[in-house]
Order: C-alpha cells, then structure tokens, then sequence
C-alpha cells in the first residue's frame, strides 16, 4: 500500500517535469510586461530554481500534510479546497452511474446466459458490442440533441436550474435529479455493456459446475437453483470486477462534466489542464490514483465479506 | 533444418486448417473484417474518391445531405463525406501507430518480467500496478496539457499509457512458456537469453498479442476521438472525427447530419475491429467461447 501511494507521487511528479516548459510559462511567456527578475521570482516561489530531487521531496513532505499548494488560477485558493467541495458530485454520480450498471447488467446476464443462444441472449450481445463501441460523448450529444434540445424533457447543461435557489426542498431534489440523468445515463452506458457480458460469462461458467447438477438432482426449482446455488457464487468476481472499474469511471468524468458542463472533478481537470494549472493537475492526478487504491481495497473486502472461503482462510 | 521446417508445417497448418476456418464461420468476425477492411481501403483511396477536405465555400455552408454532398457540408461549406473519410486516415493512423508503440513496450517488459523472475518481475510488475492505478484518460490530459496537441504527440502518449495489459499478459505467456522443453533445449544448444526470448518463446505468445491489439486499435480510435472532441486533440483545420463533432455541438438542433455522421464513423470502425478481435480469440481457442 505504501510503497504503491509512493510510485504514484513519483509517477504524477515525473509526468509534469518530463514535458517540456515550465509550469510558470503561462505567467512568464505569455506576458509581455513581466520583468526578468519578477520571472525569477516566481520562479524561486514554485522552487523551480532547485534541483528535480529536492523538488519533489519538499512537494511530497506538504503532500503528507494534504497540502497540493495553491491554484495557479485568479482565485489563488488552495488546491485541496477546490478539490474537495468538486469531489463529492463526481463520486455521486459515479455511485449512480454503478448503481444503475448492477441494477440492470446483473438480471440481464444472468437471463442471457440461462437462454443461452435465444433471441433474447442474441440481442443483448448485439447491444452489447454496439455498447462497447459508442463513444460516449457522442451518445451525449444525440442525447442532448434528441430530449434536451429537440423535445426539451431534461435539462442539459449544469447541476441546477436557475430559479434553484427560490425552489422549495423538494423541488430542488427534484431539480438537480432531473439535471443527473442523463450524465448518469452516458456514464454508465459503456459500463452496462461490460457488466451484463461479464456476468453472462461468470453464469455460464457456474451452470457447468457439479454443484448445480446436484442442486438440481435433488429437485430444487430451478428459479432456486438460479437465484441461489447458481447466482451468489457468479456474482463473486462481479465485485473484483467493480473495483478494477473504478479509474475508468473516473478517468469518464472528465468526458460528460466537461460536456453537460458539471461542475465536478473531471471538469475541474479539464479546466486546469487548459489553463496548466500545474498544482491542481498534479493534485488530482494524485487523488484519482488513490480513489482507485481505495477502489480496489473496498473490492477486496467486500471480496473476502462475500467469500466465506477467504474469510476464514 | 529437418525439425524446424516440421515445426513450420505444423503451424502454418495451423493457421491454414484450423484457425481461419473456424473464423470464416464466425458471422459476426466475418463483419467485423470487412468493415475493417473497408474503412481502411475507403480511407486509403480516399484522395481518388471525393473532393478536397479543405475546400471551403461559404456560399454552400450547413447543406442537408443531397446528391452533390452525400453527407452535406459544414459549417465552412467542406464536403462531409470527404472529411469523414480523410478523418478515417488520421484516426487509423493513431490507432495503429499507438497500439504498436504500446504493445512493444508491453512486450519487452512483460517478457522481462516473465523470462527473468525474482526481482526483475517484482519492479516490472509494480511500475505496472502504480501505472493502472491512475485513470489513464487523467494521465493522458496531464501529459497533453504541457505538450503542442499534434497527431504525432497523441499517438505517442496513447501508446506510452496504454501498454500495461499487454505487459500482464506477455508475463503470464512467459511464466508457462520458460518451463517447457523447448527452452531447456534451446538453452542446453547454447543459445542466448535475448535468442530465447525473442527467437523461441515470444513467437509462441503472437496469438494472445494479436487478439489485445486487434481490440487494442478500437480503444485507442476511441481514445483519440475523444481527445480530438475535448480540442485537445488533431487540431483542425485536419479533419478528424472527434473534432468534426465539435462542430457537431455547435450547431445541435439544426444540422443533425454533422453530429450523426463523424460518430457513426467511429462507433462502426471501433464495432469492426472488436468483432474482429472477438472473432480472432474465439477461433485461436474455441474452449474460450462464451
């Protein structure tokens, strides 16, 4: 875990310092009125005058405080502020946007692979690789053509309306649910064709072990044979399969915040990038790696709850 | 000579009796290769077959599809059609050129780690978890924000991001492989580490390599398309799908051909080389099928 969260300061620092320029540039370069010594300056304030190695510890000694430094943006606020109050919408609709995947990619599976080779079973795998191939921000962009734009059902830009603030509580629930579905919808559409297949192979595989057979000799229903013997035992890897999906899922925010303009991480990114903003680039960068360490050490002990095997083992 | 020129035979029977027509059979490999064989001739003769990409004419600007502009035009008046197929060269290019950057380091690593064991295995393989830990689309953005966005800049960061899968897989093929008998032969002839490596048992790994790059050319086509939506991709004025779709938001709600095109473009090539490479693991190893 350690020596993981160490390779991952080390990677985001090199990253940044391999490309060329420097992450002043913007201030420096670009202004025609700055002096050479206030250039200097700035330049002594980010420790760019000091050699890599000494760089990154005393980056990494404010990184143990939680400290990312402070934005290069107007505002000039600490990175770990602007972080924070933008992570939990990503994580929220990111929570959905799963939610959403199991709530449908798991019945889905598990009925394409009992009717293997049905019209149903040939279908899903149909959408599935139709799934896989849509890029998501163009189904986005259809999306906000179709019921934002054309039919005007939803909402298409932001988190709020702009009468929120004159809404009553539940009518401002309502209003940001309704702003949520589609980012929630396109986030999750590459997901769900991933998930029902996977599931659909993880089925197949438990239908063909003995213990089904005996569940089955011993006349159990076969509603009891599916739902229980069978579906407990495919969802296993299900869970590993979560935690390993977690980057990608947050790597995605950056694609639909940045298109319905949501103001979450993944825009925050964006934006940073475009300006390089070079504090905030490495901050998130840092964090994302650690949502997905936390990603894949939740998955291991949902792993070992689900498992009686490695529970005791 | 005798037993190599053996060995020869029994793989080019391989290929010849088993695996194609196993894919032959295969429906839905069979259409994923020809839309993967027609992209790339479309995109290939693409000069012979339709009008200049660049040539802008305002007085035709957002024309519905017609018989003269198959696609209609934009918003400069360029010819859609011209520009979705020019955009297939560029997309194909990237998509080649970064899977086969990313699948030569992933195979000299993952035979690294594989062949020598021990500690080499054990840096390899945790610079390969560190790598896996970050979003990849974070790192690239990250990578592109201090970089000029060009074709030549995209392919190589999606190339240098996107090799850890390969690595993995080298490994594990490298892991089995060294045991065999062949290698304790080679190695008892006298051969070399490097010999062993790449003359004996990497050949042995190409089909599991052929599949992840089959498949790895859908998502790097993906990837470049979304950079090229964000701008921070192929800049244009060179058309590209994913910045052809820029101007498809622009002009939502009123010319819905800009938007349709360019991402049907994508979704049918991306859908090609996935059934193909679907196609191509099923026929390697017909125990895999699902």
């Amino acid at each position: 875990m350690v020596p993981l969260l160490l390779g991952i300061t080390l990677v985001s620092f090199v990253v940044i310092h391999l490309a060329p320029g420097e992450p002043t540039d913007l201030q420096t370069q670009l202004n025609p009125e700055i002096s050479a010594e206030l250039q200097q300056r700035l330049r002594a304030q980010y420790d760019l005058d000091r050699p890599l190695l000494v760089q990154y510890g005393k980056w990494l000694g404010r990184l143990v405080r939680l400290d990312f430094g402070d934005s290069f943006s107007q505002d000039r606020r600490p990175v770990t502020a602007k972080i924070a109050e933008r992570l939990p919408i990503t994580i929220l609709i990111n929570v959905l946007s799963i939610s959403l995947i199991l709530a449908v990619a798991v019945p889905v599976g598990i009925l394409a692979a009992v009717r293997r080779n049905s019209p149903f079973d040939r279908l899903t795998t149909l959408l599935v690789f139709i799934g896989f191939a849509t890029p998501s921000f163009w189904l986005a962009l259809l999306l906000m053509d179709l019921l934002g734009v054309r039919y005007g059902l939803l909402p298409v830009v932001g988190l709020k309306s702009l009468g929120y603030d004159y809404l009553s509580f539940p009518g401002r629930v309502l209003d940001i649910l309704r702003h949520l579905v589609l980012p929630v919808f396109v986030s999750a559409f590459g997901g769900l064709a991933g998930f029902s297949r996977y599931m659909r192979a993880n089925m197949l595989e438990v239908i063909r072990q003995d213990y089904i057979l005996t569940a089955r000799a011993k006349g159990l229903t076969e509603r009891r044979v599916i739902g229980h013997h069978a579906l407990r035992n495919a969802l296993l890897p299900v869970i590993t399969i979560l935690g390993l999906s977690v980057p990608g899922l947050i790597g995605g925010s950056v694609i639909f915040e940045t298109i319905f303009a949501i103001p979450g991480m993944g825009k925050l990114f964006y934006d940073g990038v475009m300006m390089r903003d070079y504090p905030l680039i490495m901050g998130i960068l840092v964090i994302g790696a650690i949502l997905t360490l936390i990603g894949n050490l939740l998955a291991d002990l949902g792993y070992a709850l689900a498992d009686p095997r490695i529970r005791r083992g | 000579m005798n037993i190599i020129s053996t060995q020869e035979k029994a793989k080019s029977s391989f290929w010849r009796h088993l695996f194609w027509p196993r894919l032959r059979r295969n429906r839905m490999a069979m259409a994923g290769a020809c839309i993967v064989l027609s992209m790339a001739i479309l995109a290939l003769l693409a000069p012979f077959l339709v009008r200049d990409p660049g040539h802008i004419d305002v007085t035709l600007r957002l024309q519905a599809p017609s018989l003269r502009y198959p696609l209609g035009t934009d918003d400069l008046g360029r010819d859609v059609l011209a520009r979705i197929l020019y955009g297939g060269r560029i997309s194909l290019l990237v998509g080649f050129v970064a899977v086969g950057i990313a699948s030569t380091i992933g195979t000299v690593l993952g035979a690294l780690a594989g062949y020598y064991g021990r500690w080499v295995d054990g840096v390899i393989m945790r610079f390969v978890d560190i790598m896996l830990c970050f979003p990849s689309f974070f790192l690239i953005l990250a990578v592109v924000a201090f970089l000029e966005p060009s074709i030549w800049n995209i392919m190589a960061i999606i190339g240098l991001t996107g090799w850890m899968g390969v690595a993995r897989l080298v490994r594990a093929e490298f892991l089995s492989l060294r045991e065999r008998d062949f290698v304790l032969a080679a190695r008892a002839a006298g051969a070399r580490d490097r010999r062993i490596i790449f003359l004996h048992i990497l050949p042995n790994a190409f089909s599991p390599l052929l599949v992840s790059a089959t498949l790895g050319v859908a998502g790097a086509i993906l990837t470049e398309s979304a950079l090229s939506f964000l701008g921070i991709g192929v800049q244009p004025p060179t058309p590209s799908w994913g910045n052809m779709l820029i101007v498809g938001k622009q002009t939502l709600g009123s010319a819905w051909w800009l938007s349709a095109f360019p991402g049907l473009a994508i979704l049918l090539t991306v859908l090609g080389y996935n059934l193909l490479g679907e196609g191509i693991r099923d026929a390697l190893d017909p125990r895999l099928r699902g």
